[in-house]
Formats: structure tokens, sequence, C-alpha cells
């Protein structure tokens, strides 16, 4: 598939529920936007805004009512429901809030996870599981299971797995909701290490402004509809943090 | 390839849970050990009765004399007291010495032996305060040639025996043990006086012959009842019976002839040649295959029957699998969506719990079938059989335990392949 320059294109995104019945209301009212490849980006919105419709659809959970979404070259309307399985797997790597690693399962076999949907043989994905376990600084845990895991060491075991099938883009929905800040801000600090060393396409969806800031784009969503970009902040933000 | 991974991340998680596992395997544990422990002690019984009846002789037709079936009794059979006005068997109606001689004139090629035996009776040796029960029966030469006693000191019959009525007896090892304290040369000549019921009977030991246990009743050895050979003749006169003729004969086929067939001819010979013109009684040929055959079959009615019943117990199992993984399914919704979001196709997370659900009844299969086999060697063995394992049983076994697995495990697995990856993910 040839590279495209654009990674995500959303053209006048629709999205109703409860369709054909009295209950039914919109609650995206034609999103437009695009992300290209190695862009850092955040979504921001309060709740009830639609930012987790909004990442349902760009994460190939749900289709939208209307409108047109490409996701690096691929047209989701047009996908299958096995497709959008194959597409969830190769092209989008999730980061939960809530970590989501499959319990009673070590951190080693929790990476290799989208490996195995993936068809990888063992030996190859045990390799590269190894790989990335050790660049998001968690090789010494590699044969824990998440019960025996700290908050931000889930999430950094979710990130690797995230990246086992080197995704077009990572998808991370809160990724530091349920950590303290200091760890949240190692979360952080793997997020753009990914994304400067790297060059990974990376969509933050967050409530919080503040997190916003250190993304180079935000995109603010508000009652379905986006309601302005704004350019962030990082460079400055790296120099308070440095001092 | 997702197979093996299945399979490994159902036994972790069998592993995980080891009571419920277990509690949920008991079902199929169970049923599979019920219907393996019946058909055990059936294929036992079989085994068993084949063995006993081929010893008998496969090849064994007897020919006995019986009552006429008329159309009405056909009709209203089963408890049929008195027969109507039917005479009671007389010796006119048996078959006589002429009768055998001309059918073996005809069909000798095909009879190895005729057996001709006429028991005089169980009774009691004694001597001083020795004692010993015998059953005195008296055999022809053909039945002596076929019976085939392994001799431990001196001989067997002769002609002259048969044909003077000598009083002369082969007795047993155990018989020489209670009377002459187990000495053979001793016993070899004596005399011995056997009372039945009342009349005393006087023989000469000619010869000893190896006892051999064969039932499991071994009850106290001082009591054991043995056999006490005498020739044919000396038993009938002895009875005072030389001049009757037979109610019942065994014929022992060669090995080439096909003895149920043949028993047909034989039926035939005799009741078209001499009981045409007999009202009342008629031969009838039973060949000891068909009865082995019937005996077969009803064991195998029996044991069908019964482990159809402990198959029940199998379905209300798998129901019970079905149960475990509906719920294990509620619990592991969130993992579900994971899955999903992660790639997982409706078909590999359907596969990962069919083969939950497979894996949890093979499991509960292999164990049942240990369980089944032990129990049904443990009861073959009490019932005084040689337990002998169904081979076909297992295997049907395994196939049906995965049967189930699949039967059970694939609504629940659908359920689980059907959910939508948003709602699975916002489950808690």
């Amino acid at each position: 598939m040839a590279k495209n320059d654009i990674m995500l294109d959303l053209h006048d995104i629709h999205k109703s529920f409860f369709i054909g019945t009295p209950n039914e209301f919109e609650v995206l009212h034609g999103v437009n936007f695009s992300v290209h490849e190695g862009e850092f980006v955040s979504i921001v919105g309060q709740s009830g805004s639609g930012k987790s419709t909004l990442m349902n659809i760009i994460g190939a959970l749900d289709r939208p009512t209307s409108g047109e979404y490409t996701l690096d070259g691929v047209d989701i309307e047009k996908a299958k429901d096995h497709e959008l399985s194959i597409l969830r797997n190769k092209k989008i790597g999730f980061v939960f809030q809530t970590y989501n690693l499959i319990a009673r399962t070590n951190a080693i076999k929790n990476v290799e996870l989208p490996m195995m949907y993936a068809g990888v043989p063992r030996g190859e994905r045990t390799e590269r599981a190894k790989l990335l376990l050790e660049q998001v600084g968690m090789t010494h845990r590699m044969m824990h299971n998440p019960d025996e895991l700290s908050g931000g060491q889930k999430q950094r075991v979710a990130i690797a797995r995230a990246m086992a099938n080197d995704p077009a883009i990572i998808l991370a929905d809160e990724p530091t909701g349920a950590l303290d800040s200091a760890t949240g801000r190692l979360i952080m600090d793997i997020f753009h290490k990914l994304h400067e060393e790297q060059g990974k396409t990376i969509v933050l969806i967050t409530h919080s402004p503040e997190l916003s800031q250190e993304t180079e784009r935000i995109i603010t969503l508000r009652d379905g509809d986006i309601k302005g970009e704004s350019v962030g902040n990082w460079a400055k933000i790296k120099e308070e943090l440095a001092c | 390839m997702l197979i093996t991974e299945n399979i490994l991340l159902a036994l972790a998680g069998l592993k995980s849970n080891i009571m419920r596992s277990l509690l949920t395997m008991l079902g199929i544990i169970i049923g599979i050990a019920s219907v393996i422990a019946i058909m055990t002690v059936g294929n036992s019984i079989t085994v068993m009765v084949n063995t006993q009846m081929q010893e008998m002789g496969a090849n064994n037709l007897t020919v006995g004399v019986s009552a006429k079936s008329t159309s009405e009794e056909s009709t209203t059979s089963g408890l049929h007291f008195g027969a109507g006005n039917r005479r009671e068997m007389d010796t006119e109606d048996y078959l006589t010495d002429e009768m055998l001689d001309s059918f073996l004139q005809e069909y000798g090629d095909n009879i190895k032996y005729t057996l001709l035996s006429s028991s005089v009776g169980s009774g009691t040796a004694m001597d001083g305060d020795l004692y010993a029960y015998v059953n005195i029966t008296g055999y022809n030469e053909d039945y002596m040639d076929y019976t085939d006693l392994t001799l431990l000191a001196g001989r067997s019959f002769i002609e002259k025996d048969y044909e003077n009525a000598q009083k002369v007896c082969i007795v047993s090892d155990y018989f020489v043990n209670n009377m002459f304290d187990g000495d053979t040369s001793a016993a070899l000549g004596s005399s011995i006086e056997v009372n039945v019921s009342g009349k005393y009977y006087t023989y000469y030991i000619v010869g000893v012959y190896e006892y051999e246990n064969d039932s499991y009743s071994s009850s106290s050895t001082e009591d054991t009842t043995t056999d006490l050979y005498i020739p044919y003749d000396t038993a009938r006169a002895q009875l005072h019976t030389e001049n009757d003729g037979y109610e019942s004969i065994t014929l022992v086929t060669t090995i080439d002839t096909d003895s149920e067939a043949f028993a047909d001819t034989v039926e035939n010979y005799f009741n078209v040649k001499y009981y045409s013109n007999n009202e009342d009684y008629e031969v009838t040929v039973t060949s000891m295959a068909s009865m082995i055959e019937s005996m077969t079959t009803m064991i195998s009615t029996i044991e069908l029957a019964l482990a159809i019943i402990a198959g029940i117990s199998l379905v209300v199992g798998g129901i019970g699998v079905m149960n475990i993984m509906l719920v294990s399914i509620t619990e592991r919704t969130k993992e579900i969506g994971t899955r999903k979001a992660l790639g997982a196709t409706n078909g590999s997370i359907r596969l990962q719990f069919i083969t939950e659900s497979v894996v949890i009844c093979i499991m509960g299969g292999f164990i049942g079938i240990i369980l089944g086999i032990v129990l049904g060697a443990v009861a073959a063995t009490y019932m005084g059989y040689s337990a002998s394992v169904s081979v076909v049983a297992i295997v049907v076994a395994v196939a049906f335990s995965m049967g189930i697995g699949v039967f059970f495990g694939y609504y629940p697995a659908n359920k689980a392949a059907k959910l939508n990856p948003i709602d699975a993910l916002r489950y808690e």
C-alpha cells in the first residue's frame, strides 16, 4: 500500500444513535479534520462532547452514520467487519485509560497478543515483544501478570502492546487519567519519545487542556462539532520541566 | 497456530481456577465414567460368557425331544400349564440307538463326537470319618475323548469297561486328598462306596485326574464337589435304563461343518423319518453358536440401554459446561472487548471459547475414562468376571466428550464473538 502523507482523514462525519426511534439523537454533527504522518495531535473536549464516539470511529471500532473516513489510505466505509478487525490489528495501537491488559497473562504475552492475531510466528513475536518492553523500560517485569504491576507499569506494557504491529497511528484515550501526576509524566514522556525518536503518529484524546498543550496540534471538540484548532506548547513545557 | 495458543490459554485458565474447573468437569467425569464402567462390565460379561460357551463347544448341537408346538400354543405362548390332554413323555418318544445309528451312517462325516451322558446323582463317598462329595456321571467313549481329562495317574476307560459295564471310576486329585490323604498309589485299585440319597454304589478307582478349579466361588475347600467319572454303560446299568432311549443327545460337529445350518438338517432328518407320526413330540436341535449369539445380543442390548441412561448424565454435564462458559464470558466481557480492539476477529474469539469448552470436556473425559475403567474393573472383579476394557467405548467417549464441548461451547462462544467491541470495552 502506498504511503500517504495524510494518515487520517475525516470528512463530514456524522454519528447518530437509536436511529429510527423517538430517542434518536446525533452526537457528531459533521466533523472534518485530518492528521498527517508523524504528527502528535490531541483531541480535547469535556465529557459529552462526543470525543469517545469520535475515538471509536477513529479506532475503527464503530462506523460513522455518514461521512468519509480514510485511515492510511483505506476507506473504512467499504471495509467489512473482519476487515475492520485486521485494520485495528495492523494500523491502530490502542492505549486505554484503564490499561485493559489481559488478566492472568504475563506482560510479554500481552505484548505478543496483537502479533498473534496478525499471525506472526512465535519466535519472532517473542523477540519483538522483548524489544518493545525494553523500550518502555519494562524488561525486568516481563514475566509478571498484570495484577503484580503498578498502574504506571501496566500502562507502559499497554504502550508496548500498542506498538506491537508497528501501527500507522497510536490512539491514546486518557492514558494518564488513572495515574498520579508523576507517573502520568513518565507515560507522557514515553509518548514524546516515540513521537520524536521514532516519528510515530499519535492521537491523544483527553479532557485536560493542560495535557493537550504538550501536543503539536490541539483539536477542540464541543457538542459534537470542532470548535477550533490551536498549536501546542511542548517546547516551552519541556524547558520548564527541565528546570 | 491459533489452536495451540488457544489450548495453552484454556489450560492456563483452568489452572488459575482449579476448583471451578473441577466442578465444571464433574458432570462430564461422572457421565463418561458411568458409561465406561457399564461398558467395561458388559464387555467383561460378554467375553466371559463367550469363552465359557466356546469351551462348552461352539460346534455343539443339542438334539432333544420336546413337545410339539401347536398353532394354538404358539399364539398363547408363555405360561401354558397342563398343555391340554397331552400325554406324558414316554420312553416310546425317546430317541433310540437305531435312530442314532442310521443318522450317523448318513451324516457321520459331519460329526466328530456323539456325546452321551447319564447322571447317577450327587452323593458322598465315605470311609470311616473320611468323606468327599462327588457328582457321579456316566460318559460314553466319545464324551471321554471330548472332555480330554488330564490324568495324573492310572488310566482312562477302555473298551471292555464300556462293553461290560464295569464298575470302575476316575476320581479327582481332590477326592484323593480327602479320602486317601493324597496318596495316589493307594487310591488306584481301591474300591469306594458312594451314598447317593440312600442308595450305595461301589466303584474301583482306575484313574486320577487333575481337578481344575475354574469357578471363582472358592467355597471352603473341604466341601467342594468334584466329578466322579464312570463308563456310560455302567451308569445306565445301575439306573436300569440300559434299554431306554435318549431324551437328549449332544453332537459335536467337525470344524468344517456350519453347525447352525447343519442343525436344521438334523432336525429335519429326525422329524421326517421318525417323528412325523408322533402327535405330541418332535425333535428340536439347538446349536451352541446360535445360543452364544442370542446371549451376546441380549447382553449388548441391556448394556446399551444402561449406557444410554448413563449418557443422560453426560448431557446434564454438558449443560453445566455451557452454564459456566456463559458465566465466564460475562466475567470476561472487557477482555473480549480488548481482544477485539487489538484485532481479534469474531472467528478467533469463537475459536478461543470453543477451544476452552472442548479442553474442559476432553480433560473431564480423560478423568472419566480412567475412573470408569477402575470402577468397571472393580465391579467386574467383584462380580467374578475378569475385567475387559472396551476400546470402542473409550474411543467413543473421547469423541463424545469432544462433541459435547463443541455443542455446548458453541452457543456461549458465538455470543462472545458477536459482542459489540465498544460495549464490551466499556463493560465494568
